[in-house]
């Protein structure tokens, strides 16, 4: 009957990829959790070919806010974690969950928002200053508050301005609760301000009006770091695979592939490690 | 058409069904609500005659059948197949064909399959003779319920005996066919008889009940008013519900 | 608007170009959402025909539980299964995190309830025609099961179809188990969300399109399927 056949064919084929998908691959590979951010900003898709082609080892990218890659991380879900909040990073490290973090490269922060600037802060180089201004004129501001790498430098820069902004949490304070991305997004459609890497921004296509307004502030200086989740802690970390990646990404070889990723020709990130 | 008592046969003892009888029936009630459907029913039925069970609307016969059947479970009372309690065991040997054929979504030939596959019996000759037997030979492929109302009846009933019933149970088998699908279903339920097989066949069709039964089972509001053999039934009932019945008159 | 007329040019143009990538995208969508399905129907419709046919304690409370869990949030689904599989967790051994079987096994929970809870229905009516004949047949209770699952599969095949439309569109579940990792577990789904959260809303608008119109030929075809099955009066 036509039915069985068909019913039975589609079974099987399903049955036999489902048994190929599920069977553990063979070739190398290694897990890194890491940000929406870099992830966004294509990257990954320049530079780990090129580690591939040369190890053999593939590298399979998940990308999640920097707070949720840590905690995926401290679950062992990931050989590597590469993230943007030095602080969490460090407790990562001290509280036994990573091996070691070194630092790989840097982007900055900047402070976008719509072109008819409500709040003026076009021009400003001045982080605290512009925030001051933004929370004066009650613009309205879209966080991440997702506790991410952003949103913890966000938060941070808020504390140095001296304002608590959440006590204006629904009113000219929103909190998407989102990726970056999303949340520029969101800042376009409203034309609100908000806090955004510059390689996100960059690669960000749905801009609309928004415009950089405020830059340059070292206290907007973004820096990754890289971990080796610890094999101590979780015994089936690809402990060689994962510090393969590490080595290669801080070697001259990884070096120059970041600073060689360049985007409607500008550089997105800039290599920073100490060796 | 093939005799469906040349297809029951098969060599077995011809009176299959004498260890079943005789149905015995003390004090049965069926009660739905307050309402009594079947009322302190008291009733024998021994091998060997057509026993046709009649009565009006509503008098109790469909629901007599299914009680000894088991597919319904009484309130109260007794029912005993000879002498033994209506078991698992006693209801597979018993088949019942339904007013209205319940055919399954398949094939004619996979809707007799399905039987004989329940008593681990299935095999091909066996099927093919029993759909011979209801001259659906030719159909065996065709969806059972693209089959005409007779075809579909017919089907029904050779599926009832795949089961090899000693007892086979009716309930106005015919009610909704016309008189040369009713005259086929007649047929086979007659070669089935002559078989051996105890038939106990519900009707209200007077024609019917004249041309197939050797007993008459007279029911009228839940209880047995007379039973009585068919020849003197028809001429001389006892019952005045009957003697009603028989002139046409409404019984209340 | 504009963003419509763009979308359905560039549509058009992963479609007829025949990009790798997006072959590969609609590919491991269709594989993990089907074998998602094919897994509940195992589960869903044996499930749903005993509950169809039997009366127990508390079958009412079940019947109640089982529509409330196909309300049951893709996220939450995702964010459960991944407790279980995640290396801390207890299934952790199994080293599926982050690959197609965790999002078959999550997209599998998610659509088991309304599997179930549907062909609950569909058996329901179909066994309050057999329920009689089946009593008569002695028929026991694994048999009746599959016999009224085989003979409802045309019906039953909407179920199913159902239940794919909510695995393949759902984006919560496997963007948290899958980790929407480009070449391995990237489902149109969850690449249409990562096109969003770079901004490129006329690309992921194109791939939400390629999206419903393979939900459309699915669909068409099941259809056809039903229509033949009933000028057989099989169904």
């Amino acid at each position: 009957m036509l039915f069985t056949r068909t019913l039975s064919r589609a079974a099987c084929a399903l049955v036999f990829t489902f048994a190929a998908s599920a069977a553990p691959g063979g070739d190398k590979s290694i897990i890194v959790q890491s940000t929406t951010s870099t992830a966004n900003s294509g990257l990954y898709d320049e530079i780990l070919p090129m580690f591939q082609d040369k190890t053999g080892i593939r590298v399979d990218v998940v990308a999640v806010g920097t707070g949720q890659a840590i905690k995926n991380a401290m679950n062992g879900d990931g050989d590597v974690l590469l993230v943007h909040a030095k602080p969490a990073e460090e407790k990562f490290v001290a509280d036994g969950f990573g091996v070691e973090r070194f630092d790989v490269m840097y982007n900055d922060f900047v402070i976008v928002g719509p072109s008819s600037d409500p709040a003026g802060i076009r021009g400003m180089q001045d982080a605290k200053a512009a925030l001051k201004k933004i929370a004066g004129s009650k613009a309205l501001f879209a966080s991440r508050g997702d506790n991410s790498g952003t949103h913890k430098k966000e938060v941070a820069l808020w504390k140095a301005a001296g304002i608590d902004p959440t006590g204006a949490s629904g009113t000219w304070y929103r909190e998407t609760g989102s990726g970056m991305g999303a949340t520029l997004n969101t800042a376009s459609g409203m034309s609100a301000y908000t806090l955004t890497d510059r390689g996100t921004w960059i690669s960000f296509k749905n801009r609309g009006d928004l415009r950089i307004l405020a830059e340059g502030d070292a206290d907007l200086f973004n820096q990754y770091g890289v971990i080796l989740v610890n094999p101590a802690k979780h015994p089936h970390v690809k402990a060689d695979l994962g510090q393969a990646f590490i080595d290669w990404i801080l070697s001259d070889a990884g070096q120059n592939a970041i600073a060689g990723y360049k985007l409607e020709g500008q550089q997105l990130f800039f290599p920073n490690a100490r060796r | 058409m093939l005799d469906a008592a040349a297809v029951l046969d098969f060599g077995k003892v011809t009176d299959r069904s004498s260890s079943l009888l005789p149905l015995e029936i003390e004090a049965l009630c069926y009660q739905v609500g307050e309402r009594r459907l079947i009322d302190r029913l008291d009733l024998r039925v021994d091998a060997g005659p057509v026993t046709v069970v009649m009565g009006a609307n509503g008098a109790g016969k469909s629901l007599l059948l299914r009680l000894m059947h088991g597919i319904l479970t009484s309130s109260s009372g007794r029912i005993t197949w000879g002498g033994r309690e209506l078991d698992q065991d006693v209801r597979r040997r018993q088949a019942l064909v339904f007013q209205r054929p319940v055919l399954l979504r398949r094939s004619v030939a996979a809707n007799i399959d399905f039987v004989l596959r329940q008593r681990g019996t299935g095999s091909r000759e066996r099927r093919q003779q029993l759909l011979a037997c209801a001259g659906l030979a030719h159909l065996a492929k065709q969806a059972a319920r693209a089959l005409s109302g007779g075809e579909q009846q017919r089907l029904a009933l050779v599926r009832a005996l795949a089961i090899e019933p000693a007892v086979l149970l009716l309930d106005e088998p015919t009610a909704n066919l016309d008189p040369a699908a009713t005259a086929a279903i007649e047929q086979i339920v007659r070669d089935v008889h002559r078989s051996g097989t105890k038939i106990i066949f519900v009707t209200h069709d007077l024609g019917q009940a004249r041309r197939l039964a050797d007993e008459v089972v007279f029911l009228h509001r839940g209880q047995v008013v007379e039973q009585t053999p068919a020849e003197r039934f028809f001429d001389q009932p006892r019952s005045s519900q009957a003697r009603d019945y028989l002139a046409g008159r409404i019984v209340i | 608007m504009q963003d419509f007329g763009q979308a359905i040019v560039l549509a058009l143009h992963l479609v007829l170009a025949g990009n790798a990538d997006l072959m590969e995208i609609v590919g491991l969508s269709l594989k993990v959402s089907l074998t998602a399905v094919f897994a509940s129907c195992l589960i869903g419709l044996p499930l749903g025909a005993v509950l169809a046919i039997s009366s127990f304690r508390g079958r009412g409370i079940v019947l109640v539980l089982l529509n409330a869990l196909m309300g049951l949030p893709p996220v939450v689904v995702g964010l459960i299964v991944y407790l279980f599989l995640s290396n801390a967790g207890p299934l952790g051994w199994l080293r599926l995190l982050y690959s197609p079987a965790a999002m078959i096994i999550a997209q599998a929970v998610l659509i088991t309830p309304i599997i179930a809870a549907l062909s609950r229905q569909v058996i329901e009516e179909l066994h309050d025609e057999y329920a009689e004949q089946f009593r008569s047949l002695c028929v026991s209770l694994p048999s009746a099961v599959a016999a009224l699952i085989w003979d409802g599969r045309y019906s039953l095949v909407t179920v199913a179809l159902a239940g794919f439309g909510r695995a393949v569109a759902e984006v919560g579940a496997v963007m948290i188990v899958g980790g929407n990792i480009d070449h391995l577990t990237r489902v149109m789904t969850t690449a249409i969300a990562l096109e969003t959260s770079k901004g490129d809303l006329a690309l992921a608008l194109g791939l939400g399109m390629v999206l419903m119109v393979m939900a459309l030929v699915i669909n068409a075809a099941v259809m056809a399927l039903r229509l033949t099955a009933a000028r057989f009066a099989y169904a």
